[in-house]
């Protein structure tokens, strides 16, 4: 009877997801939507010719490397708050920011390597979309690095710990979707180029 | 599943606490209470509604009086006026732009939504506040900074943005194009960029907060359709927005960094800029893919609020609840694949032109089924002519004879003829301009007893209707003619083309109707200042009316009810229900204690019904109990 009770008249109950953790999928929706329309008009852009071909700077496959470690790190850092192991949770933590600050300085370099191969910002918009591309997404991932640091600095306010996870996961969701994007990025770059 | 609830509670418990210290700049300013920001943006909505019907004014008169002395508006205009009392053709194109602007973006899409979504979505769904009452104060503090940074730029000496408002490459991106596009583009961009950021807090907020904070047996099919109405909005909003981000983005690049995104080959007196391998189509493909969107953004929201007001002043039940949600959700779906019907004469590939034209004319088929349910709500209700009611039927008005030419313009073949015509300019006045804001309109109308506290004055409402309304179809059904004429929008004079001469007297009669209609809005302006303050008090549910806003105190405190939140029995459009003693019955009234108006199926559900309330004293959340 109970069940039945449950399913007809109460059809929906609300979601379970916290408020702000919705939020923050909205948000990366909207962010979703930036890159789809940049991907889209570069695209759109190409098909009509006038197109510089240059090869793409070897560091991003490093750079790629380096957000991933970063990701699975966090995620160990996720697990031992789950775990409560405090002291594995701060390192695994640490290890994420330097990880995602040397991508930046990966990133900064890649710009560097172009401009060694007369890719500039300004000419031909081949050129442009990449600065456009890695620029955006290092701001973004500029975000997600002081989200981190303020987890960081409430674990040793004791304010991350199994019984309250909700930073973490927010802060794991935006990191490995801020890793997810350049991965997509390097992707399409890699094949339309 | 109890986390939900929990986070309910949690939320309650905060407004509680933020109650008792409320100062004046916490209650009125930076206010964290939806229905304060709510009102905000009302008021800023109606400032902004009041400039960009001034401007129109200005540009009116040089369309209709094309020899006309503007000497005496000199103090106002200073240098915009020449030497020979004429208005500045170039000023002319900055009034249309921001015309275009102001009332696309600050008055239908903030005004409106941004009033209504903030005031009712926490009124109707039972919930205390927005999800994020700081992110939402956020919203509304960078709509202000957007709104003075164009109202400023309405001021600097090289004028507004002169680009329309649709601000097409390469004329807005060089500067040397026009004056428009100097310092007054660049502040029209970062003013957009604040709108942009203000659009989506706002709208995530809509959104988190429609999911996650409905009360007890609000289920989404219980929800009335304002609610839906705003929440598809705010899915469109969420979708294209950062789409508009992103071609605003390239654009700054081409104007201040000087990259080629939308440039290329391109002469200014004899000389080529270094600017190639841009594409200006590029700019036009992303522009209306937040453009087209745009206009259900604007028109959802009065939908809505139409929906509601018809069937409550109708005193009958919405007619096709589902099919009224089914086609908001279609017209939200197919709003994303129809953009490139704007750009028919853009030199796109005519192919492409056919698919778009299937998938505009696909979007007649949920207009109408609305159109057709509003009609057979109204038909033989006992209708009760508020100035809400009759503002909401206007927009109807406005949706079939406004709708109707939109079926021409969807067809490529005729957009060819009538593209950025006069033809095109009265069809999107109607169908969206108009509309939205006789919506914007019966919503005030509507809601002010609850907002304030107080009614506000019918009959000036009835005065202000007959004159708005008949002023509307005095200036704009006319433009049709002028449009099949072949008469471009945008041109600053009509009287040195043979052609165009005849139409004289047309533009006179329409830039008088413009005027009238104009003046007709301060009728409303005194009426909703005045009853603020010296309206008639209201009583707590004035309209008689099912939805969960009215069983609120007269004055609601930041938290919106005193005790708990009332729990929802019933969908919201339960009007002259057969054997019940009232016309209406609210949503909080259970379906146990009508059992004289019961359906059969209904019947059964009150035995669930009356096991959930014994359970309710034993369990915090009875259904959540279990899971």
């Amino acid at each position: 009877m109970e069940r039945e009770l449950k399913y007809v008249d109460m059809v929906e109950q609300p979601i379970s997801m916290h408020p702000k953790k919705f939020a923050l999928w909205l948000f990366m929706v909207t962010v979703v939507m930036v890159f789809a329309a940049l991907t889209s008009a570069y695209i759109v852009r190409q098909s009509e010719g006038n197109w510089l071909e240059y090869d793409l700077p070897e560091i991003f496959y490093f750079t790629s490397g380096l957000v991933v470690a970063s990701s699975i790190f966090l995620q160990w850092g996720y697990f031992s708050a789950k775990k409560d192991n405090l002291i594995s949770l701060r390192v695994a933590i640490s290890l994420a920011v330097v990880f995602g600050i040397a991508f930046l300085v990966g990133q900064w370099y890649s710009w560097v390597a172009l401009v060694d191969r007369e890719v500039f910002f300004v000419g031909n918009p081949a050129g442009s979309f990449l600065y456009v591309f890695t620029g955006l997404h290092a701001l973004h991932l500029i975000s997600g690095v002081i989200f981190l640091i303020v987890v960081l600095i409430s674990t040793f306010k004791y304010k991350v710990h199994s019984q309250s996870m909700n930073t973490m996961e927010m802060a794991t969701t935006y990191w490995h979707f801020l890793g997810g994007l350049w991965l997509y990025l390097f992707m399409f770059l890699l094949l339309n180029h | 599943m109890a986390t939900a609830s929990i986070a309910n509670h949690d939320t309650a418990h905060d407004a509680h606490e933020h109650e008792h210290h409320d100062n004046f700049v916490t209650k009125y300013i930076f206010s964290t209470d939806h229905k304060m920001i709510g009102k905000q943006f009302l008021v800023t909505g109606i400032f902004w509604a009041v400039i960009g019907g001034f401007l129109s004014i200005l540009f009116r008169l040089q369309l209709g009086f094309p020899d006309m002395s503007l000497e005496w508006l000199r103090p106002l205009l200073g240098g915009w006026i020449d030497e020979t009392g004429k208005l500045d053709p170039t000023f002319y194109l900055a009034l249309v732009t921001m015309h275009g602007t102001i009332m696309v973006f600050f008055v239908l899409t903030a005004g409106l939504s941004g009033t209504f979504s903030n005031f009712l979505i926490p009124l109707q769904i039972g919930a205390r506040d927005m999800a994020s009452g700081f992110m939402n104060m956020l919203s509304y503090w960078f709509f202000f900074l957007s709104s003075v940074i164009m109202f400023i730029s309405l001021f600097i000496p090289t004028g507004p943005a002169g680009g329309g408002w649709v601000v097409y490459p390469p004329l807005s991106a060089l500067e040397q194009a026009i004056p428009g596009s100097g310092m007054g583009m660049t502040l029209w961009l970062v003013a957009m960029t604040f709108f942009i950021a203000s659009s989506l807090l706002g709208g995530i907020n809509y959104i988190t907060t429609v999911i996650n904070l409905r009360t007890k047996g609000m289920s989404f099919s219980r929800l009335p359709l304002t609610i839906w109405a705003f929440f598809l909005t705010a899915v469109i909003g969420l979708l294209s927005f950062p789409v508009l981000f992103a071609a605003a983005l390239l654009l700054v690049f081409d104007r201040s960094f000087g990259t080629s995104f939308y440039l290329s080959d391109i002469y200014i007196g004899g000389e080529a800029l270094p600017n190639t391998g841009g594409s200006p189509v590029l700019y036009q493909h992303l522009f209306w893919f937040l453009g087209h969107p745009e206009v259900y953004i604007v028109l959802l929201p009065a939908l809505g609020i139409t929906s509601e007001i018809i069937a409550t002043n109708s005193r009958k039940p919405i007619f096709g609840y589902k099919a009224m949600i089914i086609s908001m959700l279609g017209i939200t779906i197919l709003s994303f694949i129809v953009w490139a019907h704007h750009m028919f004469v853009s030199g796109m590939n005519p192919f492409l032109g056919s698919i778009f034209m299937f998938l505009t004319l696909i979007i007649a088929v949920p207009s109408a089924v609305k159109v057709f349910n509003y009609l057979t709500t109204l038909w033989r209700g006992n209708l009760v002519f508020t100035p809400g009611m009759l503002f909401s039927i206007g927009l109807v008005s406005f949706f079939i004879s406004g709708g109707l030419t939109g079926i021409f313009l969807g067809n490529s073949a005729i957009d060819i003829q009538l593209h950025d015509t006069y033809f095109v300019v009265a069809h999107f006045h109607l169908v969206m301009g108009s509309a939205s804001f006789f919506g914007l309109m019966a919503g005030v109308y509507h809601w002010f007893p609850k907002m304030f506290g107080r009614m506000m004055d019918a009959r000036l409402g009835y005065v202000h209707f007959w004159a708005t309304f008949v002023g509307v179809y005095m200036v704009f059904f006319p433009m049709h003619y002028i449009g099949i004429a072949g008469f471009p929008r945008r041109y600053y004079s009509w009287t040195n083309f043979a052609f165009s001469d005849m139409y004289t007297d047309l533009n006179m009669f329409v830039s008088v109707a413009a005027i009238i209609t104009f003046g007709a809005q301060f009728i409303f302006l005194f009426n909703f200042f005045y009853s603020m303050y010296r309206g008639r008090k209201a009583s707590l549910n004035p309209w008689r009316s099912n939805t969960l806003e009215w069983t609120t105190p007269l004055h609601p405190e930041h938290g919106n009810w005193p005790g708990e939140i009332p729990a929802v029995y019933r969908w919201p459009y339960d009007y002259s229900k057969p054997g019940a003693e009232e016309d209406f019955i609210p949503q909080t009234v259970p379906l146990s204690e009508t059992p004289e108006s019961n359906l059969p199926h209904e019947q059964e559900q009150v035995k669930i019904e009356l096991e959930i309330m014994k359970d309710e004293d034993e369990v915090l959340v009875p259904n959540e109990s279990e899971s």
